[in-house]
């Protein structure tokens, strides 16, 4: 990579983490509606995930979709106008936090019914390998979405038609308040993926480089051929599942814990270390980062409503 | 034009489509080697081949969802569901995903994308496989809900679906697939949304669709020896719903029967009776009569079946009643 490109990633992560940050305030203020679930602490995954896809790879993801909606390269100013419903949002208004999605950019949202988006994902794979094309379908979800039928139909359907799918389980311990081993049967997420024969890994998802060349070479395998993969990325949320969130289910000690693991931390770090940044250099990407946030609010804030005939457009493409 | 059945109606439509646009494909459960469980694709798996013609596992929630997930790609499916009675184990992929994907998106996706299914009783098949929910997918704004109750408009209505840009639903009924009637040979296309009279009349309106169709018009005949002639407007399409052609005909007659297969609550009896009285009240003579299935869970006896399942016999009683 080049220094641009490194810049670039830790200039991504910090954009997702602050304007999370802000819609956090701004739904306190009651300025945003809905259910707002936060990717705070899991920058790294989606950051890293895309930084490998190629344009025509095809990307999906559940609910928590705010940081994928940066990395594919949404303005943040479309992102705060969704979240705000105003109708220079990317959804025009219609879809709010949990439905983004910028068909343009291969990324096709943004899915809030748990593992719904997963046989999507397999359609979407379809799609290409019915017409011949080498891209990979990147679908994203939590480790509570492997407890339900469509993960099961899902990853049964595309190893059975060998589709180019990498499914990407964010693995960040609790699907909702509850934790995986009273959820699930199996702790360890990735057997699942035995389970359809599938090729499997875990990866750590607070460390950005980690992830992007893991994702590099399972990437590559799938859109040469090697049918679906499976990657278990662990990681970890330091809000709540939503803003409604009681916390009662965990300790703010192992919150600590984690925050001290901080993805954004790590590959500072990193970047310092390998002498790839200086400080300076990292302060003006920060200072540069929070400017975007900033000003996207203000975009927000200052957008119109969608107009009342909103409403009624685009339930059908043909009336 | 050929007589041919309805089975061979909607095959020829399929086959033609895929003929037209190589992005056109068909999958579902043994719609390939078997040939379909009602033989409506046999000899498309050899003709178009393991691509084009995709068997699937026993996995509706994956049929839909895929089929959504290829129409956002630009391939046009038409996914199979063996009957409607499983299409609720893919609840979600129709109601959350196919239904609200184009408006929730602002527009950006499109969903060329039809379901082909199969509904209705008579076949002693017990509850589970004899359901003829129909009202219930055409509650949801973003789909289109297509019932053809003659074989020409079979072959018509799947055309203008596998062209349609947007997720239609569309309901073929078990007990019709032998049912013979001309059908244009070639490019012919019927457009969703529109009602249509298919038999005219003066004494009252009979309102229905698919299945029901074919009953209605015995029941008809019968009326027609005792002196009294019913129109009957055939809805084909029941979202979007083409009221036009009903109260045209109940301005008319002043007099209307609705007749559905499925269960008279909240059904398509009750939408079509409350939007004659919403736009033609000056017109009523007598109120509305519905004629629908028993309230009962289909059973499998064949009498005690038949008994839930409206007759001739109900409607011509349904229409002394409202004259």
């Amino acid at each position: 990579m080049e220094k641009t490109e490194y810049l670039d990633l830790y200039h991504q992560m910090v954009v997702i983490r602050r304007l999370e940050e802000s819609a956090a305030e701004l739904y306190q203020n009651g300025k945003i509606g809905g259910f707002l679930h936060l990717y705070v602490g899991q920058e790294a995954v989606s950051t890293g995930l895309i930084a490998a896809r190629r344009p025509e790879d095809r990307v999906i993801t559940a609910y928590r979709d705010h940081g994928v909606a940066i990395n594919v390269g949404i303005s943040a100013n479309q992102v705060m106008a969704e979240l705000l419903g105003k109708a220079t949002g990317i959804s025009k208004g219609k879809g709010g936090s949990m439905h983004m999605a910028d068909v343009t950019k291969n990324f096709w949202g943004g899915h809030a019914i748990v593992g719904a988006h997963l046989p999507l994902a397999a359609g979407l794979a379809l799609g290409d390998a019915y017409r011949d094309q080498k891209a990979v379908t990147i679908c994203m979800f939590g480790d509570g979405a492997t407890n339900i039928g469509f993960f099961h139909e899902a990853l049964n359907l595309s190893k059975v038609w060998n589709l180019p799918v990498v499914w990407v389980c964010e693995n960040n311990k609790y699907g909702m308040g509850t934790t995986i081993d009273r959820a699930s049967a199996v702790s360890e997420i990735r057997h699942k993926a035995d389970g359809y024969g599938m090729k499997n890994q875990v990866v750590d998802g607070m460390d950005l480089l980690a992830v992007r060349e893991t994702a590099l070479q399972v990437f590559d395998e799938v859109r040469n051929g090697s049918g679906p993969q499976f990657l278990e990325i662990e990681t970890y949320r330091f809000r709540g599942h939503s803003m409604g969130d009681p916390e009662r289910y965990r300790q703010q000690e192992e919150v600590k814990q984690w925050q001290e693991n901080d993805p954004i931390g790590i590959y500072h770090q990193h970047l310092i270390k390998d002498g790839i940044a200086t400080e300076e250099e990292l302060q003006q990407v920060v200072k540069d980062a929070e400017a975007v946030v900033k000003t996207s609010v203000a975009f927000a804030e200052s957008s119109p409503e969608p107009a009342p005939e909103e409403l009624f457009t685009d339930i059908y493409m043909e009336e | 034009m050929a007589r041919i059945t309805m089975r061979e109606a909607i095959s020829q439509a399929l086959w033609e489509e895929m003929e037209r646009d190589p992005d056109v494909f068909i999958m579902g459960q043994e719609v390939g080697v078997w040939g379909g469980t009602y033989a409506v694709t046999k000899g498309f798996y050899d003709h178009f081949g393991p691509r084009r013609v995709r068997d699937t596992p026993i996995s509706e929630s994956a049929i839909v969802g895929a089929a959504i997930g290829s129409a956002l790609t630009g391939l046009r499916p038409v996914a199979e569901l063996m009957t409607i009675n499983f299409a609720f184990v893919a609840m979600d992929h129709i109601v959350n995903e196919a239904a609200k994907l184009h408006y929730m998106f602002g527009g950006q996706m499109v969903l060329p994308l039809v379901i082909r299914t199969v509904g209705g009783g008579g076949r002693q098949l017990g509850a589970t496989h004899s359901q003829t929910p129909d009202a219930i997918f055409a509650h949801f704004p973003g789909l289109k809900v297509v019932s053809p109750g003659t074989p020409a408009d079979a072959k018509g209505l799947l055309k203008a679906a596998i062209r349609s840009q947007d997720p239609v639903m569309f309901i073929e009924h078990a007990t019709l697939y032998q049912m013979r009637g001309e059908v244009p040979e070639g490019d012919y296309v019927v457009p969703i949304g529109k009602s249509i009279v298919q038999r005219p009349g003066r004494d009252v309106t009979i309102v229905t669709y698919s299945k029901m169709l074919e009953v209605s018009l015995k029941a008809a005949d019968k009326l027609s020896q005792e002196g009294i002639e019913a129109e009957i407007v055939d809805l084909r399409t029941l979202r979007p719903l083409d009221m036009e052609p009903v109260i045209e005909s109940f301005k008319k007659t002043n007099r209307a029967v609705v007749v559905e297969e499925g269960w008279p609550s909240y059904g398509v009896g009750a939408e079509i009776s409350s939007r004659i009285y919403e736009q033609a009240f000056d017109y009523v003579d007598a109120p509305v009569k519905r004629v629908a299935q028993k309230e009962v869970p289909l059973p499998y006896n064949r009498t005690l079946e038949q008994m839930a399942i409206p007759n001739a016999g109900d409607i011509i009683a349904a229409v002394k009643e409202v004259l």
